[in-house]
């Protein structure tokens, strides 16, 4: 079938697709170096003009410093915990023997048929009872277990050979050396796959972040740009320039990371 | 033998006690206490108290509840319309030819990139004075509307988001599915004459069914959960009051996001989800029913 489509009606298709898909990335750009009253220009005009202030302003009108770090410490840590533990429970489900591990998995994966909504007013009670509203701590600590992960990791394990840990077992090496220096170094795909798909769930997460910090010290960036649209709704350059910052971070991982990002995704066919 | 048993059994509870544990406490029992929650009214100082189904009727009669279940609905419906898209894209890339890389990444790029930045592009692209698809519009003579501050246009245009963000991701899916379908087959169909469209017809698509179903049964479960791009096109709190588009607009979760969390009607937010989670499951038990009549399994 391949050879028969002519190649200038296929790429003639896909280059027109590629404008629709790159088009408002474009414009957001050229927004962003735009004045606001050469942004609302009629008709616009189609070129950047190097008003750089506007990404200096977003620094004037929100803590975007703050934001950015509270982002990306959230980020990190969540992906460091979800890629330690779930590796160690899938190394569990996957390898060990114990009384009640297929009802104890299948209770694991009952998590994973429930919207997350349902588990969002209970655990913002625990904030507020541990006295965690406002702080890092809400954003990363119910992030640093999943269930998806547990069940990525698990199926993972169980495609490697099993025989190098047989010889480690006969050796006289106890379950946690052959997890820590056998197993996980075999499973690095599996968990670059889990820890850039947590990435990218947490860096651009809305819903929890919103609800629990609503100081804009302790905000991550997607809430601290939603509070910045109700503020000052009609400041395109400046909400353009801000939205650019927030989400080129993880736009530039997956350029250095995209084989991995997409492998995750065909694996799972789950985006976080 | 036995002690060696026993230690295993021991080092498996220890590796999954982190696991087990946060998921307890963050997970499994606030499931439970949702359902509770969804029978008590909550006071203004944060106590409750137990009101049976009075939530659950009250909800039967909110025409808010009403409307944010057509909005819901109509987005997930028209939002399966990725699959289709995704499909076609994906049989254009599926071979070896130059740029493919490059097509990938972009059709990917919306889906890697912050869902409020998404929205706040595309707010600006639909805005009815200066945006850039009016401007375009005019060109050819059309005078376009206020897309998301429209009723009529409003829901499309959130529509329009949600496709441009879902096909990226859907084509992976489908490219994956593709390349696992053997290359015999089409040289055997090839040898029997059988043209590209045909082909594509006959052994791309039925070979791909179950990956569409794959695709489609994640696609509604989180359509049915759409708030991100919600909240930012519509707005929340009174800006959204003042958006005349906003009843086409808001989604379940947003109203859940408002009750439980604006105006701290947790009780009636919590029966809200609960709601929800009985739609999701009846959509997808549905969904299972239905593929007998067009999921082909080799």
């Amino acid at each position: 079938m391949r050879e028969r489509v002519p190649r200038i009606v296929l790429h003639g298709v896909l280059i027109i697709a590629s404008v629709l898909m790159v088009l408002p990335f474009l414009w957001q750009i050229i927004t962003s170096l735009k004045t606001l009253s050469s942004a609302t220009a009629v008709p616009p005009t189609l070129l950047p003009e190097g008003h750089w202030a506007n990404f200096g302003k977003v620094f004037d009108l929100l803590p975007f410093g703050t934001q950015f770090l509270n982002t990306a410490i959230t980020a990190v840590a969540r992906t460091a915990g979800q890629v330690l533990f779930c590796s160690m429970a899938a190394y569990a489900f996957a390898r060990l023997r114990f009384p009640g591990r297929n009802a104890l998995f299948a209770i694991f994966l009952s998590v994973l048929m429930v919207p997350p909504q349902l588990f969002i007013i209970p655990q913002y009670q625990i904030m507020a009872d541990l006295g965690w509203l406002n702080s890092l701590p809400a954003l990363i600590v119910p992030g640093l277990f999943s269930a998806f992960g547990v069940f990525l990791l698990r199926q993972f394990f169980l495609g490697l050979p099993i025989e190098l840990e047989e010889a480690a077992r006969i050796d006289g090496a106890g379950p946690w050396r052959i997890y820590w220096s056998i197993v996980l170094p075999l499973a690095r795909p599996g968990m670059v796959a889990l820890a850039v798909l947590v990435l990218l769930w947490s860096w651009n997460d809305l819903f929890w972040p919103l609800v629990v910090n609503t100081d804009p010290e302790k905000m991550t960036l997607s809430a601290g740009l939603a509070s910045l649209q109700g503020q000052y709704q009609t400041d395109y350059p400046i909400l353009m320039a801000g939205s650019l910052l927030a989400s080129v971070p993880v736009i530039a991982v997956f350029v250095f990371l995209q084989r991995q990002f997409i492998q995750g995704i065909a694996q799972t066919g789950i985006k976080g | 033998m036995q002690r060696h048993r026993v230690t295993e059994a021991l080092w498996g509870y220890a590796f999954i006690a982190p696991t087990a544990l946060g998921l307890a406490v963050f997970y499994l029992w606030p499931v439970l206490q949702t359902a509770y929650y969804s029978f008590t009214e909550w006071g203004a100082f944060g106590g409750h108290t137990w009101t049976g189904t009075d939530n659950y009727v009250r909800l039967i009669h909110d025409p808010e509840v009403g409307r944010a279940l057509v909005n819901t609905f109509a987005y997930t419906f028209l939002g399966l319309l990725s699959i289709p898209l995704a499909i076609v894209f994906a049989a254009l890339l599926n071979r070896k030819m130059r740029g493919v890389g490059i097509y990938r990444t972009f059709f990917f790029l919306p889906v890697v990139t912050m869902p409020v930045a998404v929205a706040m592009v595309w707010r600006w692209l639909y805005n009815g004075d200066y945006g850039l698809i009016n401007y375009v519009l005019s060109l050819v003579g059309i005078d376009g509307p206020n897309w998301i501050a429209d009723p009529d246009t409003a829901l499309y245009a959130l529509v329009v988001i949600g496709v441009w963000t879902s096909v990226g991701y859907n084509l992976i899916i489908f490219l994956a599915g593709m390349q696992a379908i053997p290359a015999d087959y089409y040289e055997a169909a090839e040898l029997d004459g059988a043209g590209p469209l045909r082909q594509f017809l006959r052994i791309t698509l039925p070979l791909l069914s179950p990956t569409a179903f794959f695709v489609s049964v994640v696609s509604v479960i989180g359509s049915l959960q759409l708030f991100d791009l919600v909240f930012i096109i519509a707005g929340s709190g009174n800006a959204a009051r003042a958006n005349p588009a906003y009843p086409r607009l808001e989604t379940v979760v947003q109203l859940f996001y408002d009750r439980a969390f604006v105006t701290n009607d947790r009780g009636y937010g919590a029966a809200i989800v609960i709601m929800l989670l009985l739609i999701i499951t009846v959509l997808t038990a549905l969904q299972f029913r239905l593929q007998r009549k067009w999921v082909h399994y080799a």
